[in-house]
């Protein structure tokens, strides 16, 4: 262990291999919509509306789906950057924020977060060395550890302390801005990191670098990445699980390779789709989905995809589909839907008809 | 273990002392004084309020003549007079040494006010801008009472409330200017505190004031700070103003705009030794905007 770590050690992995780093059970957040000062709090935007899921250690997550889809809202929750109206939080097998659970000032350690907009995300007025010595400070470690700290973390994001160190944000390029945001977060010697479209605003051949740079800090960390994005084969490239979101719930989960091999939910099939194809003879010719997701603050009843799915039938304006296993994929794998289709007591016609096969 | 390969990255032997060396200080504030010296027209500001502020520090050791002694016989000479370069006033006194006296009070009136404000606005505006919501709204709609009165006219009515004199007239015009700069303040803090780097801040676990201090204060204080040099001159003429008025500073006390004032009978006899109070007025507090804008574009580092 080096000098230069923090003088408490870092909560040992505590649960074991089986135990999932983060269980987010039933995690919920409205925002009021002002619409006037005397009918304050009647309305609420369903930015996050019970969703649940678990990150196994080790492990990349990537959450996808459209903007508004309540991706961004999921990761302040996870962040405590916003208090949730509802849910719970397990890190590691320890309650956060709960009592005799794990500690919010710990809890901060041990999660950091890499935002979309590598600009915003750094303080114009300090320096490089400054922002990333700045937390570990605050965590306790003495001025001169704090930047000795931050001079190892800037060359190991391949950024030479002598020549980067003093320089102020607006001085350096969007992917060296990036690689100070990655260097700030692992100065805490974080567990889990989550990317907000960390690498979304970066083109693609930096993009390229900072993904294999994410790949090869996570193996030297053990690093647990909760990676946000909209770009279907970045998911595809860096994560494990693959976490697909409409409209402030979860339509799908599931290991990457098999949701996008044989996707269950229609909107993942239209998502999947929609990525431009390589061959020009298999050109997509037809949008795989039309117009646009309902607005958030009166979702519709039932499912709330019906209205742009192609399968949607009476059953699907009544009930809301429950996140259950899928049944074509063999029973060990964890891959989870939420769909009528899926549900042969539903009364879907197509569910029906698998049953009866 | 989280990081073992981190101590492997240090090369051996190097110290922590030279590490720390190795890197030159470029603080901002350090780097806006070098753009400020490039501003040909912000040093020639400088240049003259030094030239006018030590006239008035060392006005009991540089002036010619003792600014309160009158004499009748001398009543109103012109400039250039023997022995009264700047001539004398409607009392005899010499104007020369009562305007370098009068300096003292009237640079008082513009310092003074502005940098109370700032203190006390700066204080208030970052306080409702970080907490935001209703405390935020409670105190501006408070403050925006202020606002419904020409700065003129609250600086006289406060002062004629308070009474004349030297300290009410800097409490009036402290009063006059604590909205404007909370104002300027709060808004600066509003935006600060929703870009991401606040956010990533709140996440390193470290305390509301260490992030204020540290993250917020730094990008607040440079447009409040512009916002309040351009106070400056503001501030001297609605202190003379007030002194005018006969709100402010009593006679015989030295005083460019109560000068102004106790001249107005002689404008038609010597009009040039009437508008000398004015002309200092005038010159200081554009050498202040002209420094103001000057500081306002060496503090825009993004260039």
């Amino acid at each position: 262990m080096s000098t230069h770590t923090f003088p408490k050690s870092q909560s040992p992995d505590r649960g074991g291999p089986a135990q999932p780093l983060l269980l987010v059970r039933d995690l919920k957040k409205y925002f009021p919509v002002r619409s006037s000062l005397f009918e304050r709090g009647k309305k609420f935007v369903h930015a996050v509306d019970g969703i649940s899921f678990s990150i196994a250690k080790g492990k990349t997550l990537g959450i996808v789906g459209e903007s508004g889809c309540g991706k961004s809202t999921t990761a302040r929750l996870i962040a405590k950057l916003m208090a949730p109206d509802s849910g719970s939080m397990i890190f590691d097998g320890e309650g956060v924020g709960e009592f005799g659970g794990l500690e919010l000032k710990a809890f901060r350690r041990s999660l950091q977060m890499v935002f979309q907009d590598s600009f915003a995300s750094l303080n114009p007025r300090l320096t490089i060395l400054e922002t990333i010595a700045y937390g570990p400070q605050a965590h306790g470690l003495s001025r001169v550890k704090a930047n000795l700290r931050a001079r190892q973390l800037l060359s190991r994001v391949g950024l030479e302390p002598d020549q980067f160190g003093s320089r102020y944000p607006h001085e350096l390029s969007g992917g060296q801005r990036q690689r100070i945001n990655i260097a700030r977060a692992l100065a805490f010697e974080p567990r889990l990191v989550i990317l907000d479209e960390a690498v979304a605003a970066l083109d693609k051949s930096v993009q390229a670098q900072v993904l294999n740079l994410l790949q090869e800090l996570k193996a030297e960390h053990q690093l647990t990445y909760l990676f946000i994005s909209h770009d279907l084969q970045v998911v595809h490239y860096i994560c494990d699980e693959v976490m697909v979101m409409y409209l402030g719930q979860v339509v799908e989960i599931g290991p990457v390779e098999q949701v996008y091999a044989a996707a269950a939910h229609p909107y993942t099939k239209a998502l999947l789709s929609a990525v431009p194809s390589m061959d020009p003879a298999h050109r997509t010719e037809h949008p795989p989905l039309v117009g646009d997701p309902p607005n958030p603050i009166n979702p519709p009843a039932g499912c709330r995809f019906r209205e742009r799915c192609p399968h949607a039938e009476a059953v699907c304006s009544v009930r809301s589909p429950i996140l259950a296993s899928y049944k074509s994929a063999s029973p060990l794998e964890n891959h989870l839907v939420a769909c009528h289709m899926n549900d042969n007591s539903s009364g879907h016609s197509a569910a029906v008809a698998e049953n009866a096969a | 273990m989280p990081t073992p390969s981190l101590a492997a990255l240090i090369p051996a032997g190097h110290a922590e002392s030279t590490l720390q060396a190795a890197v030159p200080s470029r603080s901002f504030w350090r780097v806006v004084l070098r753009q400020l010296k490039h501003d040909p027209v912000a040093m020639t500001a400088a240049l003259v309020l030094l030239l006018i502020v030590g006239a008035a520090v060392f006005a009991p050791w540089l002036a010619p003549a003792d600014p309160y002694k009158a004499n009748m016989l001398q009543r109103l000479l012109p400039i250039g007079s023997a022995g009264h370069w700047l001539g004398t006033d409607e009392l005899g006194r010499d104007m020369l040494s009562r305007l370098m006296y009068g300096g003292r009070l009237s640079l008082l009136m513009g310092v003074v006010p502005v940098l109370a404000a700032f203190l006390i606005g700066t204080s208030i505006g970052l306080f409702a801008g970080y907490v935001g919501g209703r405390i935020n709204m409670l105190i501006m709609r408070l403050l925006d009472v202020f606002y419904a009165f020409p700065s003129v006219l609250l600086a006289v009515a406060v002062a004629g409330a308070l009474g004349p004199g030297m300290s009410n007239s800097l409490i009036a015009l402290t009063l006059v200017f604590v909205p404007q700069v909370v104002r300027i303040a709060e808004s600066v803090t509003t935006q600060v505190r929703r870009l991401d780097y606040i956010e990533a801040a709140r996440m390193s676990g470290s305390s509301v004031f260490s992030i204020i201090r540290v993250h917020v204060l730094g990008n607040v204080l440079g447009p409040v700070f512009v916002y309040a040099t351009g106070l400056l001159s503001v501030s001297m003429i609605l202190g003379s103003g007030l002194s005018f008025l006969g709100l402010g500073v009593k006679p015989p006390e030295p005083e460019w705009g109560l000068m102004l004032n106790t001249l107005r009978s002689a404008i038609f006899r010597e009009p040039l030794i009437a508008a000398l109070p004015g002309a200092f007025i005038f010159f200081t507090s554009i050498a202040f905007n002209l420094l103001a804008d000057g500081v306002r574009s060496a503090m825009d580092v993004r260039r």
